[in-house]
Formats: structure tokens, sequence, C-alpha cells
């Protein structure tokens, strides 16, 4: 018994990386429910894989949807990456601008009803359906990305600290501005875009105290076109560079690429977000890009599945920070390589808390 | 004879266009590799379940009150795109009142109710002016008002304002309506959900709607108008006052579309405030031929494909066929009433031609 258990930390210690330490801290393996056995790479002291217990994942999105390029197609991929290495079938759905608190509520319970073992809800918006259909469907797991109120022994809250990532980058513009003027152009204007402007803001200060800074966002809810408008975050990058601003920190989803070719197109810097956008841009607009700041929403909902698959779900808020590398900044490029050290000191302040960046603007 | 006949051409008109929007959506899903009779079927079966039915009622209830906010404006060719805004910011409204006083259970309700109205009334009152002393078409003012509102709603919903923020939650809202001021649900037996009490006030709405268009002057006033511009001027009633009375009132009754959420289930406005009813009341309107009943009938529909829809999720199939579905019911039904139309014409032509030359000399 013992044995097993660790061989199953090993194995799946071994495909998350080092990333995820002190997440699985396993309860006892149930060997109930064989369907076959995982892709999962063997560890070297090979020790028989307990099976997987999850064969449908489902994925709900809120109103963007995958697609942007960035946290959405991030949470995916996590769930994708589980379902494949699991054997597991994987399912997207989708919602509705005028949907209702029982319209999301029942797309979980379909979900729920149709056999689906892990369930992802990504955004808050699942927030007050998924307390009801958890509470109905007792034997399924459930986690909800972005939001921390769901209180239920199913339920797992997947959280991101993005104001430290955020921080980070901000620190980056803060040391490379020459005009002393950044900007920060956010998707839609939400508490959760906002927190990225806080930190970015306090980063930015940290670093450079001369520095002011100018801020935009590109929509008010309910209207999330923010979140996939090249061309509006162009026309809003333009305006800021126009404006004596030398780098744009671009929190801003699918519209991040406008405000990209924007610094390319006048010879200024931007700031990507969620992915390492210089991996994914044009090759013209990549040298633009200063760095990025990480949201490595993969790693959270690839960790729900795998734990729901071994037994090792454990309810309550897991909370991806800088101290687990579930946030960061960018490397690729190699434009921020003299201030690394730098950058790495602050991120060292935060994890002792000798840094404490504010979540709200 | 011709008056059965005539009954019958008018019943074709809904089914032609039915069917017609059915064939387009079964090839639709053929194009998209599905089954178009075993998918319409399984839709079909989750959409008659007890539990779906109640829940496409509940649906229906905004819907309705949107239709019938359209259906006032179209009498007079005034096309309200402003619904939206004006149930928004009138939800908004309420919901902050709501929350801010304590007062006996049916005062509550009616002081919320009351205002939301107000609001509505007010909201839409400004296009209506815009229009008759400034000649500003209603179609762009409305647009522009809906954009208003949303900056309006943005920058007071915010914990610095009239908001709140729970900690661990990235939605904001206004703080939550005393239970004094719910509707109270229609119970039903069994254990299929219950009916939003607000079902009963969104059926009062359409009695008074065909009242004052049928039994009173203005009603009068409104139809001859619409029938023609130049006679009902000609007959002394004023035009402008019955576009600015029209528009007002159209928002009024656009400022209880939100209510159904707010009083019947929500309790509080927040970021996940179902948007975009307002255009659905547009397309049920039109559905409904501006009638009382067939607007009810619409909403019906209109929530019945929408609900139905989410098992098509499931199927691997993207909902956005019912949006396809939705739009190609609405087209096919202009298209056929105006075929009716003119074939009823041709035949009362004929007829009267027959009647004249039958007759003695």
């Amino acid at each position: 018994m013992r044995d097993l258990r660790l061989g199953r930390l090993l194995a799946t210690g071994a495909v998350l990386g080092a990333l995820l330490a002190g997440c699985i801290s396993a309860p006892t393996p149930s060997g109930a429910t064989i369907t076959g056995p995982t892709t999962l790479e063997p560890t070297k002291n090979a020790v028989p894989l307990p099976t997987s217990k999850v064969t449908k994942i489902a994925v709900a999105y809120d109103l963007t949807g995958r697609g942007d390029g960035g946290f959405n197609d991030l949470a995916y991929n996590g769930a994708k990456q589980a379902a494949e290495e699991l054997g597991a079938e994987i399912r997207e759905v989708t919602a509705k601008l005028d949907d209702t608190d029982d319209d999301r509520a029942e797309r979980l319970r379909l979900l729920a009803g149709a056999g689906y073992e892990a369930i992802i809800g990504v955004g808050f918006t699942y927030a007050g359906p998924m307390q009801i259909v958890a509470a109905e469907f007792p034997d399924i797991h459930f986690a909800i990305v972005d939001d921390g109120t769901v209180v239920a022994p199913n339920v797992q809250g997947i959280l991101f600290a993005e104001h430290e990532g955020s921080f980070l980058v901000g620190a980056a513009a803060g040391l490379q501005t020459t005009t002393n003027t950044v900007g920060f152009i956010g998707a839609v204007q939400i508490p959760l875009l906002q927190k990225f402007e806080a930190g970015y803001a306090a980063g930015v200060k940290h670093a450079n105290p001369a520095a002011t800074m100018q801020v935009t966002y590109l929509s008010q809810p309910p209207d999330y076109s923010g979140f996939g408008d090249p061309p509006h975050g162009r026309e809003a990058a333009l305006g800021m560079y126009d404006n004596g601003v030398d780098i744009i920190f671009a929190a801003a989803g699918g519209s991040g690429s406008g405000v990209h070719e924007a610094a390319a197109q006048t010879g200024h810097w931007s700031i990507g977000v969620d992915a390492d956008e210089y991996l994914l841009a044009p090759e013209a607009v990549r040298d633009h890009i200063l760095t990025s700041m990480l949201k490595n929403a993969n790693v959270g909902t690839y960790e729900f599945v795998v734990s729901v698959a071994y037994d090792t779900f454990v309810a309550g808020n897991q909370t991806f920070g800088l101290a687990n590398g579930g946030v960061g900044y960018a490397t690729s490029g190699g434009f921020v390589d003299d201030i690394r050290s730098r950058l790495d000191e602050f991120a060292a302040d935060i994890v002792a808390g000798r840094i404490v960046v504010p979540e709200t603007p | 004879m011709t008056r059965l006949r005539g009954a019958a051409l008018l019943l074709t008109a809904p089914a032609a266009a039915a069917g017609l929007a059915f064939a387009v959506a079964a090839v639709i899903l053929r194009l998209a590799g599905a089954d178009p009779i075993a998918t319409l079927g399984d839709a079909l079966a989750y959409g008659l379940q007890p539990t779906t039915l109640v829940a496409v009622v509940n649906k229906a209830i905004p819907y309705y009150l949107a239709g019938i906010a359209a259906a006032v404006g179209f009498h007079l060719r005034l096309f309200n795109i402003g619904i939206d805004g004006q149930y928004r910011l009138a939800a908004f409204a309420a919901a902050v009142i709501g929350a801010a006083v304590a007062l006996p259970a049916p005062l509550h309700l009616a002081l919320i109710v009351t205002v939301a109205l107000v609001v509505g009334w007010g909201w839409a009152a400004i296009a209506g002016l815009l229009y008759v002393r400034r000649g500003v078409n209603v179609v762009i003012s409305t647009i522009m008002l809906n954009a208003v509102a949303t900056g309006l709603i943005a920058y007071l919903l915010s914990p610095l304002r009239l908001a709140q923020q729970a900690p661990g939650s990235n939605n904001i809202t206004t703080a939550p309506i005393p239970e004094s001021g719910w509707i109270p649900p229609i119970a039903l037996p069994g254990d299929v959900g219950s009916i939003n009490g607000f079902l009963v006030i969104a059926v009062f709405v359409g009695i008074a709607y065909w009242l004052v268009l049928s039994r009173t002057t203005v009603g009068f006033e409104v139809r001859a108008m619409g029938f023609s511009e130049r006679a009902a001027t000609v007959a002394g009633i004023r035009a402008p006052r019955l576009a600015l009375l029209t528009m007002a009132a159209s928002g009024a009754i656009a400022g209880l579309v939100g209510l159904p959420q707010l009083l019947g289930a929500s309790h509080r406005f927040g970021l996940d405030f179902p948007a975009g009813l307002g255009f659905t009341g547009l397309s049920v309107a039109i559905l409904g031929r501006n009638h009382p009943v067939g607007v009810a009938i619409g909403a019906f529909v209109w929530a019945f494909l929408e609900r139905s829809a989410q098992v098509l999720d499931l199927a691997g199939i993207s909902k956005e066929v019912v949006a396809i579905l939705q739009a190609v019911i609405v087209l096919s039904i202009v298209v056929a009433y105006e075929l009716v139309r003119r074939v009823r014409a041709r035949q009362e032509r004929r007829y009267v031609a027959q009647a004249v030359e039958g007759a003695p000399a």
C-alpha cells in the first residue's frame, strides 16, 4: 500500500515537473473503477501505476470561449493533456450572453448526468451554479477557474496570483522604459483584469518610482468584445505610443496581438499575457515583445484532472502563484536578460513576503 | 367558405416558416457531420421533459416582456434597439434601491417594480425627445444610449460606489435585495421546479397592451398612425406627441425585462447579469407579429430552442446551429406572411372582379 502510494507520487511528480510542489497530498487510493491502463510514463523504479478513474472530462467556458490564444486555450490545454495521458474523452461546451445562472446550472447538470467525472467551469460566472449542481452530484468532481467562493467537498477552486506575475513584468517595464511612461491595456474592465493592473502598477513603481502609467480598457461589461478585438487593441496602443508611452502591458486576451503589432509598427515594446507570446507571435512582431506575464492555467486544470483520476483530489482552493510556478515572466527573446537577476530578486521577495503586491488598483 | 380558406392560408404561413427552418437546420446538421433526425429528436426529447418545460417558461418571461416592449415601438415603425440598455439600467437601479430600503413585502416589491418602470421610461424618453425635437433617428440614438448605459453601469457597479465584491470572487454585485422585495415563485406539484412569479406581471402587461391598443383612443391613434401617417395627421392626430408617448411606453415595459431574474432568481445585479435580452425581444416581436398572444408563442418557441440547444453541445454540435435555426425562422416568417398577403390580395381582387361582373348592370 505504502509503495503504491509512493510510486504514484513519483509518477505524477515526474509528469508535472517541479511546478506543482505542495499540491499532491494523497489520501488512500481505491482499486475500483478500472478503465484500462493509462499512458503516463513509468518512472525508473517502475511501480505499477494505479488506474485512472476518469474517462470523460468536460470544460465549460464562459463567453469568450476557446481560441483566445491565451487563458481559455491554456485551461483547455491542461485538461487536454491530462485527457491524452489518461486516455479519456474530452468535451467542451460554451456559454451565451443572455445566460442566467439557471442556464449555466443546467449545463453543468447535463454534463454531470452524462457521466463526465471531472468537470471544469472556466470563469467566475459558474460559481453560483456550481454550488448548486455540485450538491446534486456528490460523486462527481468539479473545478472552477478564477473563483474561490464555492465551498463543497467535491469542488476545487483554481486561483492564480496574477498580481504577482504582473508585478514582475511591471518591474521589467519600469527598469526598461526610457521615457519613464508605461502603459496598461486591459481587455474588459472587470476585477480579474484589474488585478493584473494593480500588480503591474506596483511593479512599475517599485522598480522605478519616477515612472508614470497610462491605463485603458477596451470594453466594459457586459460587452466582452475587448477580449477578441485586435484592431481595437492596436488603435488603443497607437494612441498610447503617440502619448509618450514606450512599453505597454497588454492584458487583453486575443486583442493583445493588435497591441504587439502597434509596438512593432512604431518601434516600441509590448508585454504579452497568459502564454509566452514571443513564441506565438509572427516573426516580424516578436522582437518587440519584451516579456510575457505567464499564467499557467494549464497547470491548474491538468493537476485537477489528474488528481481526480488518481483519487488525490483535494477540495477547497488551490492558488497558483510565484511560489509554485503558477505565474511568472517569460525570458524568450532574451530582452530581459540583463535585468533577470533583479526580477528574480523581486520574485524571491514576493515569495518571502517582503514585498506585498496589491490586488486592486 | 372564403373566410375558412383565409384562415387556412393564415395558418400556412407559420407552418411553412417552421418547415423551412427545420429543413435548413437539417441541412446544416448534416453538413456538420451529424444525423439530423436523431439530433433534432434528442433535442426535442430533452425539451419536452417537464423540468425543461418549466425552465423554458421561466426563460420565456423576459423574452415576452422584451417582445412586447419592441412590439409597442413597431406599431409606429420605431425600432427600439435600446431595450437592452433600458432594461439593464432599470434592473441596476431597481437592485440598488431595492437593497437600500426596508419596507413590508408588497410595498417593497411595488417600489422596485416602479423604479424599474420609471428608469426604463426615462431612458427611452431621451431617445423619444431627440427624435421628436431634433429628428434624430431612433435606431441610432438608442444604440448610442445602450453604450452610455453600459458605461454608466460599469462606472457605478464598483466596490468604490454602489457595489461590493466578495472575497475570493471575481464578480462584482450590488447588495442583495432583502426577502421582502423578492417575487414569490409559483410552486408546482412534483419535482419539476417552480415557475417565476413574474409570470403574473408579464400576463398583466400582455393584457394591458392589448386593452390599450384595441380599446382606447391612444391605441386607436397608434394603430391609425401605423396604417398611414399622412391620413392620421390629416385626421388631427399629433404625430410627435404620439411618438414620444410610444417610445417612453416601450421603455417602461423594457424596464421590466430584467426583473424576473432580479426578483425571482439572483436578487442582486452583478457582472453575470444576463445581457442581450433586448435583441431577442425584437426577434420575438417579429415572430409574434406584434400580437400579445403571438409574442407569447414566439417567446416560448425561442426559449424552447435555446434550452433544447444545450444538449447539442453534449453531442459535439455547436449550439450556434440553433442561432441559425432561429434566424431562419424569423426570416421565413416575414417572407411567408408577405407571400400570404399577396395571395390574399390577388384572391380579393378576383373576388371583387367576379362580383362586379356578375352584378346586374
